[in-house]
């Protein structure tokens, strides 16, 4: 017989980690369905599995390069998670992190020419990823503003604005920010001078400081949003706008807010990736990137922490597919179904709650209020 | 002169719901050509029990028997053919359909797979004309005013031959006269046969056109009785359990200096008309003007205004001094505005945030709930406790969503907030609204109490009665003009009426701004 | 659907072919290049109209789907592979194969459908992250699967090399395939023509009969609906999921009747611009169309600009690259979308979920 300290005891602590177990069970489920995919196409999923884990975990330079993966995971689910919070739906991510990627590189490379004298790193690196938040920002202001004062929207604006910014660094990759070395036949930028590159933080492997910057961002938007009076209007306006209102709250100036907050962080990932990965920006390197995004913001509850960890969840299964493909020849894409599966079973949480029994709790995330205008 | 054969009988309805016992082995019978009145407060179960009768709900337990024969009800679609109509307190129509197509949806006549149109609105006409209902078929249903609106529903209840109607609320939308009308058309539906149910929170009503009268309380039936046995009193303490004092005590008005003065304001609405057309009046400090009117009439949209949810066309007002006029809500709430909005879920709270962090809503960006733009948690939950034990704000603590309270508390939430801040001028909109009687007590006292204590308070309500025992004056508002004011000494139920429904006594002098 | 919107769309289109016209005339003559212009018009706009059908079947409904840019995507893989297969495995003549394919994209939509439909009704998940999981999922399964089987040691067809049955051939309309000059415009595809007969239909469906009368009343006020004994969930199920067929209709027109190979993310932001369509044209069929017309007039403005490319004179140089024209859709979506054109009002319930 349990005391009823111990009761107590179990019970508070099933409730502290009762936000953890439907996103656990989540993964479980998609994993297992996923295994059995994998099985159905001729495959081995043990062996799949394992050469992910491997992949992902098995050594230094495994772990570092899921580190890699996770930190533009960390800062692009950072943006979804801030425009959810704000009753906003960013499914833009994708071309305010790939224009934020093209203005970064741009300051990389080209800003020592203009002003014909090499500049120090401890500027140069701030100025490039500045103007790639300053342009991811303004990438996601843009239906944000349509979204408050003229009802559009921002779903579809965001969507129509993901393939301008495709078409845009398109031509641009391909016409005047192309690579004039001659042996170069990819839409690319030329590398980014060695004053813009974010150092790594061990000598040879990939991970550099823009990992931990992205845990230090983590923790600074739950503090924006949770401790200062810009994230209680920003959370209010996402609760509830017509109170929000009431408050005196500025309704419209914070979904602009709002957005360009959401657009910043996703301008931040792709300005990390050219000034701490890639030292360049190339076409087609950032696809798909949106739309992890809105799973990893959905699996951590949109709470930073808990996409810090849904980061690391994705950036590990990325990184260990490669190994899992190279040992087992199981497509990578795989990964895209199970990631899929994963977003399904978080967002249908009931589905999960059916299958293993639990019981519900009160949140649920609520954006759709029709189109509005 | 109704005979004693039951049509409708129901027997031991039991109804769960998560949390509510809300019928509680129910017994209910209605005889051939009565008006039968359900009578109880705001969550007693008298539209779950209806509900269930209509095949919106199924009960846990019980049997219902229609014309002495035992049935089971599902869905609608069997009490319709059952013979059993209902018109719901939020009217089931469908704005952008013509009243044609909201009488037959459901039921459609289909002729060589189209609908047939044609039919159907010359059948509805004929209603029309047989019991003096006057609807018009082809008109869009969301731009007939609510009275036609109610007399829709009831076509489409006797378009599929129903014999027993259930009416829920029907008064709620209605000025005085227009609730005769109804009482008459009602009357004259029981001489044709038809056998009504009729759901109500108001004493005065139920004693005036019922035959029988049932009260609930709490999920279960206390008594049944007839208009000749008892009185306002009795039915009153039966609804609630104990005795209830139905007016509320309060000294003379000691008006002193104009706190809000309104100046010719006009207001459009979200469709673009023209919904508050120049309405000017003044409130002081201590006294309580109220603004009576059936819902529809620019009420709402006056209260908006008055707090900056809603844009002025013209005119202006004056809120101590202070001309605010078409300001946003942060500076008029700074400038001493206290609003108990009319759709409290809406306008007053935000329902999944905590206790706390609704009563700061209005406050969180000052001093000492922020330093300048970082959150002192602290002091929020101080000021939470301080208030949850001065306005006895019933939930287990401060940090539960405010979803979790009931409507009473809610309000009481809502309350206490803005009476916590210096506050010159309070409007309250429908203030009571689906509220339980303990709670009406509490909102009344403390309307009255900030009236002696200098507040200028203005009191929106459609419940004539709550006007009449709070308000010092009276204006009553009618297609966004103010016809009258009185002073509530000289007012009554049937010249406010009269003034209700846009007719003034030929003998009245111009009426005092 | 209101005058002013009207106009402007006849604008839009006018002005689109008068550039055409204008650069080509030398070459061409004038009923030439038009016709041309609006048989590519007509064409091109087949999945935009389907897709907006779809949105509409479903919003009318009160079910908001923003998945249907997954559903053309998975139907026109599926149906592709089904006629890849039959035409493969079982050596099925062009037409069969293709037809097969036809169903199956069809079928495949209205199983994305059913899926949607079981996440925003049955377990009432937000309906704009239910479309995203459609959306995801379809390009995770279609990349996966045609890696696996078309890159991957293609044991699925029996060893033998997949080959397609090609393209779903013209069709020649009677009557107004005769006319002079402008038959050409009538010369289209059955999918192209399954699509402007489907839009006459739901116009019919939605205002002239009892389902359509239903639907809307779901959509506006599903307790309404309710109390006259309408079943709420099933309208909004059957009419997501004829949503989804149509969606896999639009989606076989890409790998079935445009060309007959399939790319990953090949519908390219299709199934969104049909949304905007279907919002633009105030949630009414041949409102949709119209909208879908324009799209589709831009696209062919491209195409057409291609082949005009050397008459093109030094000053208007810039439209050659394709990036700028390509952008018009999406630029002139957004354009729509601020109201600009008109207020837009959807179906009362669009988005919100039914609870009694």
């Amino acid at each position: 017989m349990q005391s009823a300290d111990q009761q107590g005891f179990l019970r508070n602590l099933t409730r502290r980690l009762d936000p953890l177990i439907v996103p656990l069970l989540a993964i479980l489920t998609a994993v297992v369905i996923g295994g059995l995919i994998i099985w159905a196409v001729g495959g081995d999923p043990i062996a799949a599995y394992r050469g992910l884990v491997q992949g992902a975990f098995g050594s230094d330079r495994a772990l570092s390069e899921t580190a890699v993966w996770a930190t533009p995971y960390i800062f692009a689910g950072l943006a979804v998670a801030v425009a959810f919070k704000g009753g906003l739906f960013n499914i833009g991510a994708e071309g305010q992190l790939a224009f934020g990627a093209v203005m970064a590189a741009l300051i990389g490379y080209a800003l020592p020419d203009w002003l014909h004298t090499p500049i120090p790193a401890y500027i140069h690196i701030p100025l490039a990823i500045g103007l790639g938040v300053l342009a991811g920002a303004a990438w996601a202001a843009i239906p944000g503003a349509l979204k408050a004062y003229t009802g559009g929207h921002e779903v579809i604006n965001t969507i129509m604005m993901n393939y301008i910014a495709l078409n845009l660094t398109s031509f641009l990759l391909n016409g005047p920010m192309k690579d004039p070395n001659p042996l170069n036949v990819v839409a690319r930028t030329p590398s980014i001078a060695e004053s813009a590159r974010i150092p790594p933080i061990f000598v040879d492997l990939r991970v550099h400081w823009g990992f931990v910057l992205a845990l230090l961002v983590a923790a600074f938007m739950w503090w924006l949003l949770w401790k200062t009076t810009v994230g209680f209007e920003i959370r209010t306006v996402g609760a509830n706008p017509d109170a929000a209102k009431y408050a005196g709250i500025n309704v419209k100036r914070t979904i602009v807010i709002s957005m360009a907050l959401s657009g910043a962080l996703a301008g931040l990932a792709g300005a990390i990736e050219v000034t701490g990965l890639n030292y360049r920006h190339e076409l087609g390197f950032s696809v798909g990137y949106g739309f992890d995004a809105i799973a990893i913001a959905l699996l951590g509850r949109t709470n930073p922490f808990g996409v810090i960890l849904a980061a690391i969840l994705f950036g590990a299964m990325r990184n260990g597919a490669t190994r899992m493909q190279f040992l087992t020849q199981i497509p990578i894409d795989i990964i895209s179904v199970i990631q899929a599966l994963i977003l399904l079973f978080v967002a249908a949480d009931a589905i999960v709650r059916y299958i293993y029994r639990i019981r519900a709790r009160e949140e649920r995330v609520v954006l759709t209020r029709g189109w509005g205008g | 002169m109704a005979n004693t054969s039951l049509v409708l009988e129901a027997r031991g309805i039991t109804k769960q719901f998560p949390g509510v016992l809300a019928n509680d082995r129910v017994d209910f019978d209605l005889r051939q050509g009565e008006i039968h009145a359900l009578l109880g407060e705001n969550g007693a179960g008298k539209t779950t029990l209806m509900n269930i009768l209509y095949g919106l709900y199924r009960a846990d337990s019980g049997d219902v028997l229609v014309d002495g024969q035992a049935v089971t009800i599902l869905t609608p679609k069997d009490s319709i053919g059952l013979g059993i109509g209902m018109v719901h307190q939020h009217f089931m129509l469908i704005p952008v359909f013509t009243v044609a197509e909201n009488v037959m949806l459901g039921d459609e006549t289909v002729r060589r797979g189209m609908l047939d149109r044609k039919t159907v609105a010359g059948k509805v006409q004929e209603l029309s004309h047989k019991y003096g209902l006057d609807v018009n078929p082809q008109a869009l249903v969301g731009q007939l005013a609510v009275g036609l609106q109610q007399r829709v529903e009831i076509v489409k209840t006797l378009y599929r031959d129903a014999h027993i109607l259930i009416l829920d609320e029907p008064t709620a939308v209605l000025t005085p006269q227009e609730a005769d009308d109804l009482f008459r058309i009602m009357r004259e539906l029981t001489k044709r046969g038809v056998s009504i149910i009729f759901i109500t929170h108001k004493l005065k009503e139920v004693l005036a056109v019922a035959d029988r009268i049932t009260v609930m309380r709490n999920g279960h039936v206390v008594g049944t009785t007839t208009p000749q046995e008892t009185n306002e009193a009795q039915l009153a303490s039966m609804m609630v359990g104990r005795e209830v004092i139905l007016t509320v005590r309060k000294e003379p008005a000691q008006p002193k200096e104009k706190i809000l003065e309104v100046s010719d304001l006009h207001v459009k609405d979200d469709r673009g008309l023209d919904v508050v057309r120049g309405v000017s009046f003044d409130v002081r400090a201590g006294e309580i003007l109220g603004i009576a009117g059936v819902q529809g009439n620019g009420q709402t949209e006056l209260a908006e205004a008055l707090t900056g949810l809603r844009a002025v066309q013209g005119g202006e007002f004056v809120l101590g001094g202070v001309d605010l006029t078409g300001d946003p809500p942060r500076p008029i709430t700074e400038a001493g505005l206290g609003n108990i909005p009319e759709d409290r879920q809406r306008h007053g709270l935000v329902l999944s945030y905590t206790v706390a962090d609704n009563m700061v809503l209005c406050s969180y960006y000052l001093p000492p709930f922020a330093r300048g733009l970082v959150l002192q948690q602290e002091a929020v939950d101080a000021n939470a406790r301080r208030l949850i034990q001065e306005y006895d704000v019933r939930t287990p603590s401060p940090y539960v969503p405010t979803s979790k309270l009931s409507g009473g508390n809610q309000q009481k939430v809502i309350v206490a907030r803005e009476l916590s801040r210096p506050v010159k001028l309070l409007i309250a909109s429908q203030p009571t609204r689906g509220l339980d009687v303990g709670s009406i007590e509490y909102i009344h006292k403390q309307l009255v109490l900030m009236r002696d204590r200098g507040v200028a308070v203005l009191l929106v309500s459609a419940e004539l009665d709550e006007i009449l025992a709070l308000a010092d004056r009276i204006a009553v508002m009618y297609r966004g003009q103010i016809m009258d004011f009185v002073e509530a000494e000289d007012s009554d139920k049937e010249s406010l009426g009269l003034l209700m429904a846009g007719i003034k006594p030929a003998s009245q002098p111009e009426p005092a701004a | 659907m209101d005058w002013r919107r009207f106009a402007i769309i006849a604008l839009i289109i006018g002005i689109m072919f008068g550039t055409v016209v204008l650069i080509g005339v030398s070459q061409n003559s004038a009923l030439v290049l038009i016709t041309s212009m609006l048989a590519t018009t007509i064409a091109v706009a087949t999945p935009l109209t389907l897709g907006a059908l779809s949105g509409l079947y479903c919003e009318r409904a009160g079910v908001v789907n923003i998945g249907i840019e997954g559903m053309m995507l998975g139907a026109a893989f599926f149906g592709w592979l089904a006629s890849i297969y039959m035409n493969t495995v079982f050596h099925l003549a062009a037409m069969p194969s293709l037809l097969t394919g036809v169903v199956t994209a069809v079928v495949t939509g209205g199983l994305f459908a059913l899926l949607h439909a079981v996440l925003s009704i049955t377990f009432k998940v937000d309906q704009i992250i239910g479309g995203t999981v459609i959306n995801i999922l379809a390009a995770g399964i279609t990349g996966f699967l045609n890696r696996q089987m078309f890159f991957g040691g293609g044991s699925v067809f029996g060893g033998q090399i997949p080959h397609s049955p090609g393209v779903l051939p013209r069709i020649h309309v009677p009557v107004l395939g005769d006319i002079p000059g402008l038959g050409r415009v009538f010369e289209q595809q059955p999918i192209a023509l399954a699509a402007l007969a489907l839009v006459v239909i739901t116009h019919f469906v939605l205002f002239y009969t009892r389902w359509g009368l239903r639907t809307r009343a779901v959509g506006e006020h599903p307790a309404a609906a309710d109390t006259v004994g309408i079943n709420v969930i099933r309208m909004r199920y059957m009419n997501v999921i004829i949503g989804g067929m149509l969606a896999g209709l639009g989606g076989a027109y890409f790998t079935l009747e445009s060309i007959s190979s399939f790319e990953p993310l090949m519908t390219n932001g299709r199934g969104f611009i049909a949304l905007a369509a279907m919002i633009f044209g105030n949630w009414t069929p041949f409102g949709a169309w119209a909208a879908a017309l324009v799209f589709g007039a831009a696209q062919a403005l491209q195409i057409n600009l291609q082949f005009l490319r050397q008459l093109i004179p030094p000053q208007w140089a810039f439209l050659q690259n394709s990036y700028v024209v390509g952008l018009a859709p999406y630029v002139l979506t957004m354009l729509i979308l601020t109201g600009l054109i008109g207020r837009t009002i959807p179906p009362a319930a669009d988005g919100k979920v039914y609870e009694k």
